[in-house]
């Protein structure tokens, strides 16, 4: 048999204008998202690159040439190289295929062409979800996938029209989701990496820092970012509950405040206490090891570390979105034991600055009887000075707290803290910074409680003996307003406020509420389903201890199952009989009752008429039915609404 | 390797289970629809491996919800695929005698028998390789027609009919064998030859001067490839573009016994044949009672299409192999 140009082959087919035309609408839409993260050449050339083929294409003119194409694949190259020194990693290799995508386009001439591009869509579309896995981003991908799937069923029929080709993707797809499901729920998932992520996943990530300096927190919190999401098993406790614990500073320089180094210790969970709250966190990757808590931790996620200072570490920077449960207590039994070293680390100051200040300290410390005395003197100092709670603090210069304390008299949260801690050191009172977030915004549709980085708030701890660590606000001391109220009321009128903290916009906050509560279950149950998440779902359907190899066993039949149902459907008996050619049958059988069967080689009209003469008592109906018969099944025009009659009429034949 | 194991007939015949030409309505059960991935099927499976490597490795939940949805797109178009094939009702209708060396034209009935469309589907004629695609309509009947080289006279079978389609996705390529139990009658291939004269008595036509019998000219018509160059009214072409033939009485009235024996001795079976073939169509042409006389064989005179066709017959099944 020699070889024959195949038909089918798509190596031998054209690409026609259908087929550009649904490439075109799924390129746009996989490579639009890219557009603020490329380079602003790349975008403008990649968008040229598609101008041009779809004008080649209307204007059936041919395609470039080989050696312009490989010109301006290295110009692109080279360009790339300019911007990011590498072709290599992730943003670079984003840039090359969008690059591809464009140039490919200008030599697809086959169907073969054709597929490649559809493929690279595939890889396009999966690049987006790098930097969003948002419900809408997901929308516009399954409208691209769509648009995909039309031009692949276009390539492979391509007389036909593009409604029928779009109809066929569309059945396609949906025999596809329930497969997906199942794959969805029961591929053994592996954790993740498999090998390095690059360093380029985090940039732009925007949370607290190991260090704080007057000003940090500001303008952290002019951010509407969502730091965690938090989800209450049973009661919500009340927002001057809502301490979010994160990092510890210990170490100041006359500026900034240091985290220094972090000491492991084993936990141990607190005793007594008012109440208990149980909850689960969906913490934001923010790139660092701290897993916030509401204080104080009573348990710790599976893996998680925790710091003699109460920090709980995740074992690696936190890059992906993560869900942990937690059990917290409010007001715990004191945990007085204590590192002599610590409560040294806990009074140190830097030698020179801020003398006021130190000699109000002074005057505390002589003046008082007890270390709690001083602590209440420093609140009664911070209530009475009408202090400004600002998001625009003044610049200060060297003596950032004397300045704070007795000049500016305005800041945010970090001032307050540095200065009441370094009050409490000068006065020989143990004391430490505490980060984290304050508050929280309770969706009323699900009671979810969102943290955002407009929260993140910082506050002091002092060692009382006797006490341990006590939590003491000196914000919350100073403003009163700023924990009952949140940040909005706290600072005056008139300063910028994050969008939505604004009072005005209620009816945008409660269509985000709604969003939000959306977007929660997005992020747990599709976002978030991980190897812990398929084991629980397992364990709710029977299944204990699911392993990959159970896994893999579940899966496979279940899909062997679907593909079989998907067979039986295709192998039904689709056709309805004809209405037609019952009625007709039914009519043979009647007259076949009566002893006239009907040859196989006899036609209609002479049956009829055999049959007629046979039983001259309904002879008139037998002509009329066989010639409507005839008419119904061979005539040009098939009247459709005789054939209830021509039923009828065999229905109602009475032969005795 | 595979390619010879499948080129070895004994091994194809298992395998696809071919089956001597089957009679009537052939349904193309599932069991009898091959399915395989093609290069671009297999592309699609490693790019799929790709995407499933990305996803784990970034955790990218919705890579793997794509990765995902594109298995089922693969399985749903796999179970399309043999879909688009299986429970074609193949059937075969007439195919009309041609001439050795023409093509003959089989028609083939492709039934959809299912409510939904049939694209793409290609016809091809295994051993010659004739083949066309075409969409079958939802719950219709499609009507090929392969065109299949005739290079020998007489009963010419189909063969072996390969219907394939890859639609929707492309990704696989479905295929299935049929050998509906249809043939083409092949006539010799005719050669022009001049007619033997006409004579009431036939059996010794043979001995008659060939001349006899064309004195009496009577018409001009059309020019026949089987005529003869002496009939050929060469003034009448020459005053027009037509090739014109004169006719003579005396062919029309006699009858004309196209015999085996008045050919040469030293001839061939198949030009003999073809002679004769040649003879059948200039007489019909003609207008003459004709018969045939070939070796243990004898048609009565007679004239017209049935009789034209009952000659030719006989011409092509003659010692037909």
């Amino acid at each position: 048999m020699k070889a024959l140009p195949h038909p089918l082959a798509p190596e031998l087919r054209s690409v026609g204008g259908r087929d550009l035309a649904a490439l075109m609408v799924a390129l746009l839409l996989v490579v639009a998202p890219h557009a603020e993260h490329v380079p602003w050449w790349v975008a403008l050339l990649v968008l040229s690159l598609y101008a041009w083929r779809v004008y080649l294409g209307v204007a059936r003119e041919p395609l470039p040439p080989r050696w312009l194409l490989l010109a301006l694949t290295g110009a692109a190259m080279a360009g790339i190289w300019a911007h990011y020194h590498t072709i290599f990693g992730r943003a670079p290799g984003i840039v090359l295929l969008c690059l591809f995508s464009g140039l490919k386009l200008l030599e697809m001439r086959s169907h073969r062409d054709a597929t490649v591009v559809a493929f690279l869509c595939f890889f396009l579309i999966i690049t987006n979800f790098f930097y969003s896995q948002s419900i809408p981003t997901a929308l516009t991908m399954c409208v691209a996938l769509v648009a995909i799937t039309t031009a692949l069923v276009g390539f492979a029929a391509p007389q036909r029209s593009l409604q029928a080709s779009l109809r066929s993707a569309g059945l396609l797809l949906a025999h596809a989701a329930p497969a997906a499901l199942v794959l969805f729920l029961l591929f053994p998932r592996v954790q993740g990496p498999l090998w390095g992520v690059p360093q380029d996943v985090d940039a732009g990530i925007s949370g607290l820092s190991d260090t704080m300096s007057p000003g940090n927190l500001a303008r952290l919190a002019l951010s509407d970012a969502t730091a965690f999401r938090v989800d209450f098993k049973g009661e919500t406790p009340p927002p001057q509950l809502r301490y979010w614990r994160g990092p510890v500073l210990w170490d100041f320089d006359g500026r900034n405040w240091r985290m220094g180094p972090t000491i492991l210790s084993a936990f141990k969970p607190p005793r007594g206490g008012e109440q208990t709250y149980r909850y689960s966190i969906v913490l934001e990757p923010h790139n660092r090891q701290w897993l916030f808590a509401l204080e104080t931790a009573a348990s710790l996620p599976p893996g998680a570390r925790y710091t003699e200072d109460g920090q709980i570490l995740a074992r690696r920077p936190v890059r992906l979105r993560i869900r942990y449960e937690l059990e917290s207590v409010i007001a715990p039994a004191p945990d007085t034991t204590q590192d002599p070293g610590a409560l040294r680390r806990a009074l140190r100051l830097p030698d020179g600055f801020d003398p006021r200040s130190v000699a109000l300290a002074h005057q505390w410390r002589d003046a008082s009887q007890s270390d709690a005395a001083i602590v209440s003197r420093a609140i009664d100092f911070l209530r009475a000075g009408h202090y400004v709670y600002t998001l625009e603090p003044p610049r200060l210069g060297v003596d950032s707290v004397d300045e704070f304390l007795f000049d500016a008299r305005a800041g945010f949260c970090e001032h307050f803290a540095s200065a009441f801690v370094f009050l409490m050191r000068a006065a020989g009172v143990p004391a430490r910074v505490v980060t984290g977030y304050q508050g929280g915004d309770v969706n009323p549709v699900d009671q979810i409680v969102t943290v955002r980085q407009s929260d993140a708030h910082a506050w002091a701890e002092v060692y009382l003996r006797g006490r341990g660590w006590v939590r003491v606000d000196p914000t919350a001391a100073a403003v009163p307003g700023r924990l009952a109220s949140g940040l909005a009321r706290a600072v005056p009128e008139g300063e910028p406020l994050p969008l939505l903290m604004r009072p005005r916009l209620q009816w945008l906050r409660s269509l985000r509420y709604e969003w939000e509560a959306l977007s929660y279950k997005w992020n747990i149950w599709v976002l978030g389903y991980d190897p812990q998440r398929q084991r629980e779902l397992m364990s709710l359907v029977g299944m204990r201890d699911a392993d990959w190899r159970k896994l893999t066993a579940t899966l496979f039949t279940i899909l062997g199952l679907f593909t079989g149902l998907l067979l039986v459907w295709s192998l039904r008996r689709l056709v309805r009989p004809d209405p037609v050619q019952k009625a007709w049958q039914a009519f043979c059988r009647k007259l076949g009752a009566r002893g006239i069967t009907r040859s196989p080689s006899e036609g209609p009209r002479d049956y009829s008429e055999r049959a007629a003469r046979g039983l001259p008592q309904a002879q008139g109906a037998i002509r009329r039915i066989g010639e409507l018969y005839v008419t119904l099944r061979y005539g040009a025009v098939a009247p459709t609404a005789r054939i209830d009659e021509l039923k009828r009429m065999v229905r109602d034949l009475r032969l005795t | 390797m595979i390619r010879t194991l499948l080129a070895n007939p004994r091994f194809a015949n298992w395998l696809y289970g071919f089956t001597p030409p089957e009679q009537g309505v052939v349904i193309l059960r599932h069991r009898r629809v091959y399915i395989v991935p093609t290069r671009v099927g297999w592309l699609y499976g490693a790019t799929l491996g790709i995407l499933l490597i990305g996803s784990i490795n970034y955790a990218l939940s919705l890579g793997f919800a794509l990765t995902f949805l594109l298995t089922g797109l693969g399985l749903a178009g796999m179970v399309h695929t043999a879909r688009n094939l299986a429970r074609t009702a193949v059937s075969a209708g007439r195919a009309e005698p041609v001439y050795a060396g023409e093509a003959a034209q089989f028609h083939l009935l492709l039934d959809s028998r299912v409510p939904f469309e049939r694209p793409s589907i290609l016809v091809r004629h295994v051993a010659s390789g004739a083949q066309l695609v075409i969409d079958v309509p939802a719950g219709a009947v499609a009507e090929v027609v392969l065109a299949v080289p005739a290079a020998k006279r007489g009963w010419l079978p189909l063969g072996r009919v390969m219907l394939e389609t890859r639609f929707p996705l492309g990704l696989f390529r479905a295929w299935s064998y049929v050998e509906p139990d249809t043939r083409c009658l092949v006539y010799p291939r005719p050669e022009r030859t001049p007619l033997p004269p006409t004579s009431p008595h036939a059996q010794n036509g043979a001995a008659r001067a060939q001349a006899a019998g064309s004195d009496d000219f009577s018409a001009l018509r059309g020019y026949q490839p089987s005529d003869s160059p002496r009939h050929v009214a060469w003034k009448a072409v020459a005053r027009s573009e037509d090739m014109l033939t004169k006719q003579f009485s005396g062919e029309s009235a006699g009858e004309l016994w196209l015999d085996w024996r008045l050919l040469p001795a030293g001839l061939d079976l198949e030009r003999r044949l073809s002679c004769l073939a040649g003879w059948v169509l200039a007489a019909q042409q003609s207008g003459a009672l004709y018969g045939l006389r070939l070796p243990g064989e004898e048609l009565v005179p007679a004239r017209g299409e049935a009789h034209r066709a009952a000659c030719l017959k006989a011409l092509a099944l003659y010692k037909a192999s």
